[in-house]
């Protein structure tokens, strides 16, 4: 029997938990990611085409649309790479507790601007 | 794909508007989900003016105010009033809770109330548990025994062995957790939810239960059991304070172990 009632508002109405907002953040990142290592993988190879497809690249790189893409994938890196060492906590059975999962979560958040900024410097021979 | 808006005939339109006539100073408003089967109209959110100084402290409270004072063809599910039987079951402020439990004073501004997401609406704010009773049922949620007829004996069961089940042998069933998941919603159908999966680890966990390896190998399921990405939205909704993450989770690593 087909049942036409309507269904029941969901994406809606429900609020976001930090929990959800991470879990949806880390799938998003996780296929930007992909794209972002296709992108790596085209600009090794610039390197086996010749000095000027790797001038070329390099340039665009250090455009401010390049630079802010670099930022930008450091960042997506940085998170999925924090986020994804709670998710093998939770398949080694640790940090279900709600508390716990709330400040883990937090802690990735925050983690992976500061790891961005340590990629950047690392980046700019900070160290 | 899951379809991430509302099919055309569960759009939501704007209500009636049930002014208060009590004149009282202290109001909230309250914005309730409505829908009438005998109608074929679309859903509607209604809003009422309800006066808080003669009000009881729980959102159930507000519910009968209405049902009593200003609209009596408003339609819930409740029963016992306590946190106890999970009747009363809906989405509370953008959270599931339980309406007996949940106190109004903790939510400034409106109060908006809604059906259980992501269900089959039955009328007003009732929705359809059909599937996920018949998916409770696909665990065989009893105790299964080796004993035969004549030979069957008490089963004993030591302390340690019985708290193995303390913080899963709570659970009531409202379905506020599985209600509460977007792999639920997307998948309801094939993925079992986690107040489903929270009670088949409860009986895998038991002590006395003579059937774990079949009940495991049977829940090892690509759609049934690893639909669960760990968003933790059961674990945030849970009224009782119970934690059907860590259940699914603890299946997941008694299957990688084993």
């Amino acid at each position: 029997m087909q049942n036409n009632n309507p269904l029941s508002p969901h994406l809606q109405i429900y609020k976001w938990q930090i929990s959800s907002l991470l879990s949806i953040t880390h799938r998003i990142v996780g296929v930007i990611n992909f794209f972002a290592i296709i992108l790596i993988c085209f600009w090794v190879m610039s390197v086996l085409f010749g000095y000027n497809s790797y001038q070329y690249v390099q340039a665009s790189l250090n455009s401010t649309f390049g630079k802010f893409l670099a930022i930008s994938l450091c960042w997506t890196f940085s998170f999925h790479i924090l986020n994804e060492v709670r998710h093998l906590s939770w398949d080694a059975g640790y940090g279900f507790d709600l508390k716990i999962a709330k400040i883990t979560g937090i802690l990735v958040f925050f983690g992976s601007f500061i790891l961005t900024i340590v990629f950047y410097l690392l980046g700019r021979d900070f160290f | 794909m899951a379809q991430f808006s509302l099919p055309q005939n569960s759009k939501i339109e704007v209500g009636k508007y049930f002014k208060d006539k009590t004149g009282s100073k202290n109001l909230k408003k309250i914005n309730v989900y409505r829908w009438d089967p005998s109608t074929g109209n679309n859903p509607r959110v209604d809003t009422f003016e309800v006066d808080m100084d003669n009000c009881g402290p729980k959102v159930l409270d507000i519910l009968f105010k209405i049902k009593n004072e200003i609209d009596p063809s408003l339609t819930f599910r409740r029963s016992c009033a306590h946190g106890v039987c999970g009747s009363c079951a809906m989405n509370i402020d953008g959270v599931n809770g339980l309406a007996c439990i949940k106190s109004h004073t903790d939510i400034s501004g409106d109060l908006n109330i809604y059906p259980l997401p992501h269900l089959k609406v039955v009328k007003d704010l009732i929705g359809d548990l059909t599937t996920l009773y018949k998916q409770y049922e696909s665990i065989q949620p009893w105790l299964k025994i080796d004993q035969t007829g004549e030979e069957k004996t008490e089963l004993k069961q030591s302390q340690k062995d019985r708290e193995k089940l303390d913080g899963y042998y709570e659970c009531i069933l409202c379905a506020c957790c599985s209600t509460s998941c977007p792999s639920y919603w997307w998948n309801g159908d094939k993925y079992l939810g986690p107040a489903v999966l929270l009670q088949a680890y409860r009986w895998i966990n038991d002590s006395r239960d003579g059937d774990k390896k079949e009940r495991l190998k049977k829940v090892a399921d690509e759609l049934k059991l690893y639909r669960c990405h760990t968003i933790m939205n059961c674990t945030n909704s849970c009224p009782k304070g119970l934690n059907p993450a860590k259940a699914i989770g603890s299946i997941k690593k008694m299957l990688a172990t084993s």
